[in-house]
């Protein structure tokens, strides 16, 4: 038998998996990679619940999370394209132009 | 009491404000123009004196007389009413005859003095500005109206005094009366405040003296003792009594119209005025009137002997001014404010005629002020020496001329009730005739030895001294007191004091004959009192001590409070607040590195946090 507490774990532990890699990986692809895993994680948590507490709300937001994901790719590889073609690189950490 | 059908208002309100609509037109359209500048000055203080005359018959039409007050609701707030309005009394009128005739006198004088002058038209405007701002002080029915002008008169006598302002010395003499009147004022105005603070008796606070004078007789008396003596500060700096008397002798460096008007005649009585339209709260302190009566003795005896090492001639006259308003201020505090508006009255008379006198004589000696280098002036200009003359013995006493009735009204007052303060009165009196004496003889006596020509002066300078001359004869005789306060009987004349007095005064004559009868080239006196004379010639040392004073303490404590403000308030409070900013901003700026994901970092730190806390 599987628990609530064994999928809030998993969902956790990825979630943990993607906030390292948002926040060490120099790579802006891989970033946006990151942020997919945080989205998933939380996606995870919801279903669970929408199981658990037998209604279709969890769910629900699961298409509007995955919804918003899929606009959030869209402009994000819009913007790392940009960003490629005015610095030639898409390192995070050479994106520092608006600072003090 | 009050028949109000009998004054008519409007009368008041145009004696009021003739004087500053004449001021506003030369002001705004006459500044250019001598003759209509002069002319619209004089028919501004004439309506006003025109009017008065007729306030006067007005209200002793009714019996007894009649008083009248009128007063708009000016500032309004809660428990704060600021009235402005008149009341008009008998006393009220009195005064206000003496400022419009006296000053229409001094006016039409004024044309003839100051016919050379360029700047005339200012003057004029300047001399009608004071005019209004007088009358304003006699006719105020309330304290704070009454302090208004009680500060214009002061503007006005400092815009007049330094009228010659390219003259350093006219120029530093206006600051100086300002400043010492200021300093006076404030004293004054305290005292204000703290009367309308305790006038509360179950109708509210009040600054009209009809409510004040109901309330007064219901107040703790020290409190009272307080307020009379802050009160009373007002009437030392703007009376000129020790120890505030220093501005007055400097105020001299004015025109000598100026001098008449203002600083002998009007202004320096409206302390005196004040004293006894306000009587009903220094009447009821004791001690108020006990320091009263010896700040006046003590003035009057100073001032009197300052006068005989004095060598200007109208610093010899504003000695004698400072003197009579010390024996003016000493009525007011033997309790007696008819003696001393009496005397008041009977001075203003005879000391603007004197000061015109010098004037006429200054003007003809081509603005020689030195009396030693004047001589024989009675032979060259018969009206003023002998106008002169009159006015020199109504200011000793000499029966039957007005000084005679009105000083002995005050001596006759201090004989009854105070010895000390009697024997001061009468040696002061000694001292006047004796200075007043030596300046007659040496300025107006013996053979005139003058290189350059001296003329009688013109007739519109002659006519008001003879008109004044004839008023300082009268004046005992027309029942000043009588139109003064119709209520008190006056008293009769005090015989014994009477013929003491006329003997002090004609012992001060003599002796001044004895001295200066015979022409010299310089004072006599000198050589006789010796060290006592460096010590009048640096007048009791009053300047000295009051500029060492401000030199070095007030000018110290200035330098410190400069610096305390330049360091503490500016570069401590002020520009350290300023530099915690900037320096804060610089410090937190570097958090704005630029990095996305340290950003992130501090975004996922910062929730973490907020978990931490609602969850802890």
């Amino acid at each position: 038998m599987i628990h609530l507490g064994n999928y809030l774990a998993l969902s956790g532990i990825i979630f943990s998996i993607g906030l390292v890699g948002v926040m060490t990986s120099r790579n802006v692809l891989k970033v946006l990679l990151s942020l997919e895993l945080l989205l998933a994680a939380s996606n995870l948590s919801f279903v669970a619940f929408s199981k658990f507490n037998g209604d279709y709300a969890g769910q629900l937001i699961v298409f509007f999370v995955i919804l918003v994901a899929a606009a959030e790719v869209a402009i994000g590889l819009a913007i790392i394209v940009v960003m490629y073609r005015r610095l030639s690189t898409i390192q995070a950490d050479e994106l520092k132009e608006m600072k003090w | 009491m009050v028949l109000i059908n009998m004054i008519n208002p409007l009368l008041v309100w145009v004696a009021f404000f003739a004087p500053l609509v004449a001021c506003v037109l030369i002001t705004l359209f006459f500044l250019r123009s001598k003759t209509s500048s002069s002319l619209i000055a004089i028919a501004g203080i004439l309506t006003s004196f025109v009017c008065s005359c007729l306030i006067f018959t007005q209200i002793f039409q009714a019996n007894p007389p009649a008083q009248l007050q009128q007063s708009l609701t000016w500032i309004s707030f809660d428990a704060l009413t600021i009235n402005f309005g008149f009341l008009i009394n008998p006393l009220a009128i009195m005064m206000l005859l003496i400022v419009t005739g006296v000053g229409s006198a001094i006016f039409i004088y004024s044309r003839g003095y100051m016919d050379e002058d360029p700047s005339s038209p200012r003057f004029f405007a300047e001399l009608s500005l004071f005019a209004f701002s007088m009358i304003g002080i006699v006719l105020s029915n309330n304290f704070i109206q009454l302090f208004i002008f009680w500060e214009l008169v002061g503007l006005s006598s400092y815009l007049l005094i330094g009228f010659w302002y390219a003259k350093p010395s006219a120029a530093d003499a206006g600051v100086k009366a300002f400043m010492v009147n200021r300093l006076s004022d404030f004293g004054f105005l305290c005292g204000i405040i703290l009367l309308w603070s305790i006038s509360d008796i179950g109708h509210g606070r009040s600054f009209l003296f009809t409510d004040l004078t109901a309330v007064v007789p219901h107040l703790n008396p020290h409190i009272l003792t307080i307020t009379a003596l802050l009160l009373f500060c007002g009437v030392v700096g703007k009376s000129a009594q020790v120890p505030l008397h220093v501005w007055l002798i400097d105020a001299m460096e004015g025109p000598t119209p100026v001098s008449a008007l203002i600083h002998a005649a009007t202004m320096v009585a409206a302390g005196i005025y004040l004293l006894s339209r306000t009587f009903f709260i220094f009447g009821s302190s004791p001690t108020a009137l006990l320091v009263i009566a010896y700040t006046g003795a003590i003035t009057s005896l100073m001032a009197a002997i300052l006068a005989i090492a004095e060598n200007d001639i109208k610093r010899i006259l504003a000695y004698s001014t400072l003197s009579q308003l010390g024996l003016m201020v000493l009525g007011l505090g033997l309790a007696g404010p008819m003696q001393g508006m009496y005397h008041l009255t009977t001075h203003a008379f005879f000391k603007a005629l004197l000061f015109l006198g010098a004037g006429s004589v200054i003007i003809a000696t081509h603005h020689e002020q030195n009396i030693w280098n004047m001589q024989g002036l009675l032979k060259k200009m018969p009206i003023t020496g002998i106008t002169f003359l009159i006015g020199t013995l109504a200011l000793c006493g000499i029966f039957p001329l007005s000084g005679f009735w009105s000083k002995d009204a005050i001596l006759g007052l201090a004989f009854t009730h105070n010895t000390v303060l009697y024997l001061i009165a009468a040696t002061a009196s000694g001292f006047t005739a004796f200075y007043m004496g030596r300046l007659y003889f040496v300025v107006f006596w013996g053979e005139p030895a003058h290189s350059h020509e001296v003329h009688e002066s013109p007739v519109v300078m002659t006519l008001p001294l003879i008109f004044l001359a004839i008023l300082s004869t009268i004046g005992g005789f027309i029942g000043i007191p009588h139109y003064l306060f119709p209520q008190k009987t006056p008293e009769e004349l005090n015989v014994r004091v009477a013929i003491i007095s006329s003997i002090v005064a004609v012992l001060g004559l003599g002796f001044s004959y004895m001295i200066y009868g015979k022409r010299t080239a310089s004072d006599p006196l000198a050589a006789k009192l010796g060290n006592f004379y460096t010590v009048l010639k640096n007048k009791f040392y009053f300047d000295i001590v009051y500029g060492w004073y401000v030199d070095h303490i007030q000018q110290n404590m200035a330098l410190f409070l400069s610096r305390f403000e330049k360091e503490f308030i500016v570069r401590l409070c002020v520009g350290g607040l300023t530099n915690l900013a900037r320096q804060g901003g610089k410090t937190f700026r570097y958090l704005q590195n630029g990095l996305v994901q340290f950003y992130a970092l501090i975004f996922i730190l910062g929730t973490v946090l907020l978990f931490l806390l609602m969850y802890h």
